[in-house]
């Protein structure tokens, strides 16, 4: 058995050391208030200036397009609720895909409850929105469209320029949530012509808690935390001047790195890929196969519940998930794999694995010993080993 | 009877019927007190004397805090034009 082998990048990453170094002195002797006047105050006000500069760089942004938050999630829930909310004498209705993270899809419910209207579109088996189809969805009230640039769960990288260019030809604000792909794969605000886009630290090797969102200049937003004057009154409350100072200092080695970073998780992850679907009978590769994230593969296994994969294997020092987080917990089929058009049954067999800038050849070498070993194992026991019965009528409340 | 008026802000205030020409226009809408103050302070450095900065502002305390900044400041408030949704806040710098 080899050491632990973290495979699940998509749920977090550890720290850079270089990101600690950052953040350090503001854990410790600078901690002062950035709205203070006093230089240690001043000093805090610099690192987050600095932090805002090091963002807007990593997306070719420009630094007062960058409003930081606590998480990606919380930049979703501002995209979505504060750009419809200002919009609403425009019009009340937005589109989005049925592939979103839980962050979108709930605030899209929340906005169904205060009175918009919501497309939820359809994605393709390889979960691809079709350009054509935001273009059919369109109405007069449509103010807002937000698709996911890349998805967490199947790693599938959408047309999002694309769909941009139809937003803006309607005139309508178009955010992406990039949570997944910011500071992992080249993400450039201008050129897929975004008016918001929603980042978070902990997806390249900086802290949790510090997120951001991009905001087109010129483009209204209704707060959803009212307070001070920090963020530009545009979102309250002390800064984390710590985890900024992280995302500050992730971005900008996410900047210098991506390319060498990029370079060493494809191969491997192609290895990887290619090796399940050889070695293991009835088992799919979810989400697109060329146009997906570097480090990203992810199955459904055919019998077998995707809890009992990710038991067996952390029981040999290999961390991994099973669709999204939320989902896996809720031990209900995901929404993003049913909008695939994956049967629920075969939905709860899934597993993703997302490798990260210090996975090893070797490590990736040993899963693909374990795996088919594990996938033989729970087969054996599974009641489903024969085949499916009894399984229709699984439903999920997804909007179809 | 409006804030202003109660206030006795009313004197300072003058309404417009139309937009007028501004050299720099910052949008402020859904920014709660006290942004229509310090973005008026920090876009008004970035104006050469004679030079019009136009706010636009949902925030109704506006209507006392900028005519009453700029005669603090010695800048003119040129009028305020009121639009269905949001006041857009003509001010004139008047010195360095």
């Amino acid at each position: 058995m080899m050491g632990k082998i973290y495979l699940d990048h998509v749920a977090t990453n550890p720290m850079h050391p270089e990101v600690l170094e950052a953040m350090m002195p503001f854990l410790k002797e600078d901690f002062g208030n950035p709205l203070s006047i006093y230089p240690p105050g001043a000093k805090a006000k610099e690192a987050i200036e600095g932090a805002r500069g090091s963002v807007a760089s990593l997306i070719n942004a420009k630094p007062n397009e960058i409003i930081f938050t606590a998480s990606g999630a919380e930049s979703n829930n501002f995209a979505l609720r504060g750009i419809a909310l200002a919009l609403q004498n425009k019009g009340k209705h937005i589109i989005v895909s049925k592939a979103e993270h839980h962050s979108i899809l709930n605030s899209a419910r929340f906005l169904e409850k205060s009175g918009f209207a919501v497309t939820y579109l359809p994605v393709d088996k390889s979960g691809l929105v079709d350009p054509d189809s935001v273009q059919r969805a369109i109405t007069k009230e449509t103010v807002l469209i937000s698709i996911i640039h890349a998805s967490p769960e199947v790693g599938t990288i959408e047309p999002v320029a694309e769909i941009a260019k139809i937003a803006k030809k309607n005139n309508i604000i178009f955010h992406t949530d990039a949570v997944a792909s910011a500071g992992n794969i080249p993400v450039d605000v201008r050129e897929l012509g975004v008016d918001a886009l929603s980042l978070t630290a902990h997806q390249f090797y900086g802290p949790k808690g510090a997120g951001a969102l991009y905001l087109k200049e010129g483009t209204r937003i209704v707060p959803l935390i009212y307070g001070g004057i920090q963020e530009g009154g545009r979102r309250a409350g002390t800064e984390n001047v710590p985890a900024i100072a992280g995302i500050g200092k992730a971005a900008e080695l996410a900047k210098r790195d991506m390319g060498k970073r990029s370079d060493h998780v494809k191969p491997l992850r192609d290895k990887l890929i290619s090796s399940v679907l050889s070695k293991i009978t009835n088992v799919y590769l979810t989400g697109h196969p060329e146009q997906r994230l570097p480090g990203h593969a992810s199955f459904v296994v055919e019998y077998i519940e995707g809890e009992a994969m990710l038991l067996l294997l952390s029981a040999k020092g290999i961390y991994v998930a099973s669709g999204s987080a939320c989902s896996s917990k809720a031990l209900k089929a995901s929404p993003v794999l049913l909008s695939l058009g994956i049967p629920a049954h075969l939905a709860q067999g899934s597993v993703v694995f997302t490798l990260g800038e210090e996975t090893k050849e070797l490590e990736i070498d040993y899963l693909i010993e374990t795996f088919p070993q594990i996938i033989s194992r729970l087969r054996e026991i599974s009641p489903y080993s024969k085949g499916w019965e009894g399984t229709e009528g699984e439903t999920c409340t997804v909007k179809k | 009877m409006s804030i202003a008026e109660l206030s006795g802000h009313e004197k300072l205030l003058k309404f417009l019927d139309k937009p007028i020409a501004a050299d720099a226009i910052t949008d402020i809408i859904y920014m709660m007190c006290p942004m229509h103050l310090l973005t008026l302070q920090e876009r008004i450095k970035e104006l050469k004397v004679g030079q019009v900065l136009a706010v636009l502002t949902d925030y109704d305390g506006a209507l006392e805090d900028i005519p009453a900044w700029c005669g603090k400041t010695g800048n003119e408030f040129v009028g305020v034009l009121e639009s269905p949704d949001y006041y857009s806040f003509y001010v004139k710098k008047l010195k360095e």
